[in-house]
């Protein structure tokens, strides 16, 4: 675990600046093509058009398009070609549009890229970054905002990173593109600080210059509190840290810790701080059932059954597709609204 | 039900006068929720702000496609969309009042507010659409396959952008209903892009109409985003597919109007000033007025008739509730 500490820049490197999710992301993959001219960019409307959610601004006038492909509709063949270029020893980074889309390519996700490296008796690696839009929030509907990160993280094989800011999502990004094991990388539209969604003031961060690497597998502690922790990821580490803020004023103490990476998970991260606070909410924008919010409380009950001081509370979609029309929409999401209300309770 | 002229005699006046018609409410009510879907998302744009909120994907510069392909239909026959379906929906009849409720999210809407406008329902008239791309062809060869187990000569038309066309699920659809002989349209609308990417850059071959041989299917590309030549196709496609001799494949060459999704700033798309030369409604209008199917008067009554139409449809779907959140997880679950 580790408390939000970005490595610090070497001496003389420039100060840390001002951006959001996105180009911090966009910076930490431009870095690495930079360094390492086996890593290209392939998927739809990732050249001119720059990432419909601004996740390869630049990258087509910078480095061409040998290196920055935009690809015909059709996941299937450009996602298995991610993994036989990485097979190839090159380092590719994938985009699927939306999570959301993953049926139509799953097999090439979740049998090849996940398993092959398994099937070959450890002899094949396959490094490639999958980085995919994610989350709900702007009536986008049932096939455009869901979150699915429990579902890549079910599957062997993936490592799953989800950063919730910009000086994550760069650290995570080149720590992924060096990693030597497909890495899934799900990035929030709604935290990317994107002009035309509304933001959170927590999309615009610090970020260190140069190339750092965020450890995959690492939780930090968003913010550190004595009375309940928050445990969650990505968008809901701002809507977590709002309420925590918004709590403090009546003398509760919110500890909120960022996951950051589902797979591996930082189980010992979970215990410490709950081991502390004794009361824990789960917060996943994900479905309820059978995923990560499920996962944490089981961390937890199989280390200590007496380790929570009160039941634990989860805050996830209730198991119903995301609705279009705004207030069901809103009614479903983990809202702030909906996590003071578990913390509240949790804290009995 | 129209027969269909042999392709050097003209077509009705009555029929000419009606796929005007349908295309002339179908551009009506994309401006108009156009209108609406930026009305309030004001300063600035942002997608989840205002009565309509979300991605909005308009046809406007497609209306041939929708008025041609759907003269030849019944409520009985099956039509799937994608995600920019009004159109479709529009040609075929489906709800105008609880489509548009649908689009603003409201209870008396199609899906009580639950899909919004990628996600019409309307099984009066066997009509569907997914915003999964290329996903909606395989449930339509389904609806085939029932219309023929049921002993009818109904069809279903599934339609697909260009950009579809390099999707496993196209072709694997292509292949099964041409080996079962399904009653089942394939429409192409090639309107140049998909999204940001043209379509020289996504597709090996110029025409989509020739990967039809490659199923063993009757393949037909028509030019110039003409309604009269989409209707013929369509007669000669839908009129194959009800005799049980099996699907078709079309290919429209036809327009995106505008951008991909309502705040696209199509700064990736060449020759955006002269679009409008090519807008396919006032040339069809000009058409019909120099061959003198249509005067003015008649040309005023039909933008009349149809503003008026949108407009209730608006109206009702704004006087329709919002959803109540309490129930926000029905539905999941016959
Ligand atoms: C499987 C899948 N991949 C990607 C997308 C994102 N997407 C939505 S529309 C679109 C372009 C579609 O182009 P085309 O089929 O030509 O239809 P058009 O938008 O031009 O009508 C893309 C890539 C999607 N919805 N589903």
């Amino acid at each position: 675990m580790t408390l939000v500490d970005q490595p610090a820049p070497a001496a003389g490197a420039a100060p840390p600046r001002r951006l959001t999710m996105a180009k911090a992301m966009v910076e930490g993959i431009a870095e690495e093509m930079e360094r390492d001219p086996s890593v290209f960019y392939l998927g739809e409307d990732v050249g001119a058009y720059g990432g419909i959610f601004g996740s390869t601004t630049g990258l087509l006038e910078q480095f061409g398009p040998e290196r920055v492909l935009d690809t015909p509709i059709s996941e299937t063949a450009f996602m298995g070609l991610a993994t036989g270029a990485a097979v190839e020893g090159m380092r590719p980074v994938v985009e699927l549009m939306f999570a959301d889309f993953f049926g139509v390519c799953m097999d090439q996700i979740y049998n090849h890229m996940a398993k092959i490296h398994f099937e070959s008796g450890g002899h094949v690696k396959v490094p490639v970054v999958l980085t995919t839009a994610v989350g709900g929030g702007y009536s986008d509907a049932a096939q455009h905002s869901q979150c699915l990160w429990g579902t890549f993280a079910h599957l062997p094989g993936m490592k799953v990173v989800i950063p919730s800011n910009p000086a994550d999502a760069k650290g995570l990004m080149i720590a992924a593109i060096r990693d030597d094991n497909p890495v899934v990388y799900l990035f929030h539209k709604g935290a990317m600080g994107l002009a035309w969604m509304s933001k959170t003031k927590r999309a615009l961060g610090d970020v260190p210059a140069g190339a750092y690497e965020t450890p995959i597998g690492t939780a930090a502690v968003a913010r550190p509190g004595r009375d309940v922790t928050i445990a969650t990821v990505s968008l809901s580490v701002h809507h977590a840290l709002d309420v925590a803020d918004e709590l403090a004023a009546d003398g509760v103490d919110a500890e909120v810790l960022d996951l950051r990476s589902l797979v591996p998970l930082d189980r010992e991260a979970i215990l410490e701080s709950v081991g502390r606070t004794r009361r824990l909410v789960v917060v996943d924008e994900d479905y309820h059932s059978f995923g990560m919010s499920g996962e944490v409380v089981a961390t937890v009950a199989e280390h200590d059954l007496d380790l929570l001081a009160a039941p634990p509370v989860r805050v996830a979609v209730p198991d119903v597709p995301i609705p279009y029309s705004r207030g069901l929409e809103q009614a479903v999401l983990p809202t702030p609204e909906r996590i003071a209300d578990a913390v509240r309770r949790v804290l009995g | 039900m129209a027969t269909i002229a042999p392709q050097d005699e003209l077509l009705d006046a009555p029929l000419r006068v009606d796929l005007y018609r349908t295309m002339v409410l179908i551009r009506t009510y994309e401006e108009r929720i156009r209108q609406e879907y930026h009305a309030d998302k004001t300063p600035g744009f942002d997608i989840g702000k205002g009565k309509v909120p979300g991605e909005m994907h308009l046809a406007a510069g497609q209306e041939p496609v929708a008025a041609g392909a759907c003269a030849h239909l019944r409520p009985s026959d099956a039509v799937t969309a994608t995600h920019r379906p009004h159109h479709l929906a529009i040609a075929h009849g489906v709800d105008l009042d609880r489509m548009t409720a649908e689009i603003f999210g409201r209870d008396g809407g199609l899906g009580h507010g639950r899909g919004g406008h990628m996600h019409l329902f309307d099984p009066a008239v066997h009509f569907s659409c997914s915003g999964i791309i290329a996903e909606g062809l395989p449930p339509a060869l389904g609806q085939a396959f029932a219309f023929r187990r049921r002993g009818t000569d109904d069809v279903a038309v599934a339609v697909t952008g260009e950009g579809a066309a390099n999707q496993g699920a196209f072709h694997e659809s292509l292949n099964l209903a041409a080996l079962w002989r399904l009653p089942v349209v394939f429409v192409v609308e090639d309107n140049d892009w998909g999204i940001s990417v043209p379509r020289s850059a996504s597709t090996a071959v110029a025409d989509n109409a020739l990967r039809a041989a490659g199923y063993g299917m009757p393949g037909e590309r028509i030019e110039d985003n003409d309604v009269e030549g989409v209707y013929r196709a369509a007669g000669r496609a839908v009129a194959r597919a009800r005799a049980g001799d099996g699907p078709s494949l079309l290919e429209v060459h036809t327009l995106r109007l505008w951008g991909h999704f309502e705040g696209d700033p199509q700064s990736y798309r060449p020759g955006l000033a002269t679009l409008d030369e090519a807008d396919p409604i006032p040339r069809y209008r000009r058409r019909l007025l120099e061959e003198g199917v249509l005067d003015e008067g008649r040309v005023e009554a039909i933008a009349a008739e149809a503003a008026g139409r949108v407009g209730r449809a608006v109206e009702a779907a704004l006087a329709s509730p919002e959803p109540d959140p309490a129930t926000a997880t029905a539905y999941v679950f016959a």
